[in-house]
């Protein structure tokens, strides 16, 4: 299990800066909700989090020890994975390899090719296919597995809801909440609040980079979400 | 009966500019590297050839068991070390990094051997020839060359299908931040995959310096038909290396039937008219 913690959290693209001094803490063991409008610096922190942008090493902690900075290769072997926006299917892999590079990060721990494939029994029918030549439901379906073949603590999801038909959704927050029971962290990145908001048990709203709330999901009223997402 | 001969050695001589060609092909498959010391990494392997040969006595073939780890040593600490720090979205960084390093090595081979042209000797095998027919002979080297690019691509194609790293490798070339996302050292990938390409460009290197001679500068020129090759074929194609070498290579052969002069200028006008009609060669790996 993970807790993250980022402490004044800042992200730079070139001159342009994304995120202004993030306060944020993914506990271990919980859903959060990362909610915000286009250009919030969501998928900024996520980047940040998972060593795709650099950072100072003690704006992000893991398990209480600095990790800003590091490679995302580094960070991804401790234990994080990503659902990135997009799903981000590598086109020329079958979706069996696209699964199995999930494999490479070398953990251990309770997830397995078959265990995908039990999951989401779709992706054994085709799993000699292109990664990309599937649905988009299920193409999310190979970027969940690929995730959790890495053997994760925490789940970072990307919107990935994003682009699907109301009832794939349903069945991937399904899965999403099959694997809170199971005690992983997940952070969901989402545009759809109500939805973000049911399955958290906290949630942070960004605005313009900064947070502009944050909370128990429980003790946060919608109307509060609106305003913060907003900035009325 | 003339036309068929000089098809053949049309065909096998598109063998040696595949196997010039493949290293650059697989370095800009993977990594979008655009690598101007190609040819001049060919001629180096020649000279380091030479160089075992003349020092410890070895046959030009067994001294391949000498240069090839020493070339995927060279190819590994090179990306590693520079070249992974001169890629990015930019073609240009990478292609000024490696015009230099051919000036490096160009200068550095002067300084070591002279200007002389060297060229290595395999005895009879370099001038044996199989019969077919009563008027049709095929030299036995370079149907070897020919086999040798064959057997490389196959050998590569296995490395990139069934094995791990080339798992890595495709991956990688996809989309290297995804990659990175899924826990791959993407710098590391790089490192092996340019210590391959410089097996190959060692292979390439040694199989020449038997065929011709070789001096300091004639890198260039290698480069030159190594590149018509890869962008004939479709640029990361190592299949399409092939057909791009062979096309080449039937061009120039039949070019000089036509009139001697017109050998190397017969290559470079197909080229040109590929290059108009397909921009992207026959079998384009890079969709954008």
């Amino acid at each position: 299990m993970s807790t993250i913690e980022t402490r004044g959290l800042t992200a730079h693209y070139g001159d342009f800066q994304a995120l202004f001094g993030l306060d944020v803490t993914l506990r271990s063991g919980e859903t959060t909700a990362i909610i915000g409008a286009n250009g919030a610096g969501k998928s900024t922190f996520m980047k940040a989090i998972t060593g795709l942008i650099k950072t100072a090493p003690d704006m992000i902690h893991i398990d209480g020890a600095p990790a800003g900075g590091r490679d995302a290769h580094t960070i991804i072997s401790q234990g994080i994975a990503m659902v990135p926006e997009g799903r981000r299917l590598f086109p020329s892999l079958s979706v069996e390899e696209n699964l199995l590079i999930g494999t490479h990060a070398k953990r251990s721990g309770p997830w397995s090719l078959d265990r995908v494939y039990d999951v989401f029994p779709v992706l054994k029918e085709r799993r000699r296919l292109s990664g990309t030549s599937l649905s988009g439901g299920q193409q999310q379906m190979v970027a969940i597995g690929r995730a959790l073949l890495s053997n994760p603590t925490t789940l970072l999801c990307d919107e990935i809801s994003l682009g699907l038909a109301p009832v794939v959704i349903e069945e991937l927050y399904r899965t999403i909440a099959e694997l809170r029971s199971e005690g992983l962290s997940i952070v969901i990145v989402e545009q759809d609040v109500a939805r973000a908001v049911r399955v958290a048990d906290q949630v942070y709203c960004f605005m313009e980079g900064r947070v502009s709330l944050s909370g128990a999901a429980q003790d946060i009223a919608l109307e509060d979400i609106r305003n913060a997402y907003f900035g009325i | 009966m003339d036309w068929i001969a000089t098809l053949l050695q049309g065909l096998l001589l598109g063998g040696v500019y595949a196997l010039f060609a493949i290293g650059l092909s697989l370095v800009f498959g993977v990594m979008r590297l655009v690598n101007i010391a190609h040819g001049d990494m060919i001629v180096l392997a020649g000279f380091v050839s030479f160089a075992v040969v003349e020092v410890l006595g070895l046959g030009p073939i067994l001294s391949l068991a000498i240069v090839l780890p020493l070339f995927f040593a060279f190819g590994y600490v090179l990306q590693l070390a520079v070249l992974n720090r001169t890629l990015g979205d930019d073609l240009l960084p990478p292609m000024i990094v490696t015009f230099g390093l051919a000036i490096v090595i160009q200068n550095g081979l002067l300084q070591s051997f002279a200007a002389d042209s060297r060229k290595l000797s395999l005895g009879e095998v370099e001038t044996a020839s199989i019969a077919l027919g009563t008027d049709i002979a095929v030299g036995v080297y370079p149907l070897i060359i020919f086999a040798t690019a064959i057997v490389t691509i196959l050998a590569l194609q296995a490395l990139f299908y069934g094995t791990k790293i080339g798992r890595e490798f495709r991956a990688t070339s996809d989309d290297p931040e995804a990659a990175r996302l899924m826990g791959i050292n993407t710098k590391r990938v790089f490192a092996v995959a340019t210590g391959v390409a410089l097996v190959v460009i060692g292979i390439a290197g040694v199989l020449m310096a038997i065929r011709t001679t070789f001096d300091p500068l004639s890198g260039p020129v290698r480069l030159l038909f190594a590149f018509e090759a890869v962008i004939i074929g479709g640029l990361g194609n190592i299949w399409g290396t092939l057909l791009g070498g062979v096309t080449l290579g039937l061009a120039q052969a039949i070019g000089g039937a036509i009139d001697p002069q017109f050998q190397v200028m017969a290559g470079h006008l197909v080229f040109l008219a590929i290059l108009i009609v397909r921009p992207r060669g026959f079998f384009p790996k890079v969709a954008h």
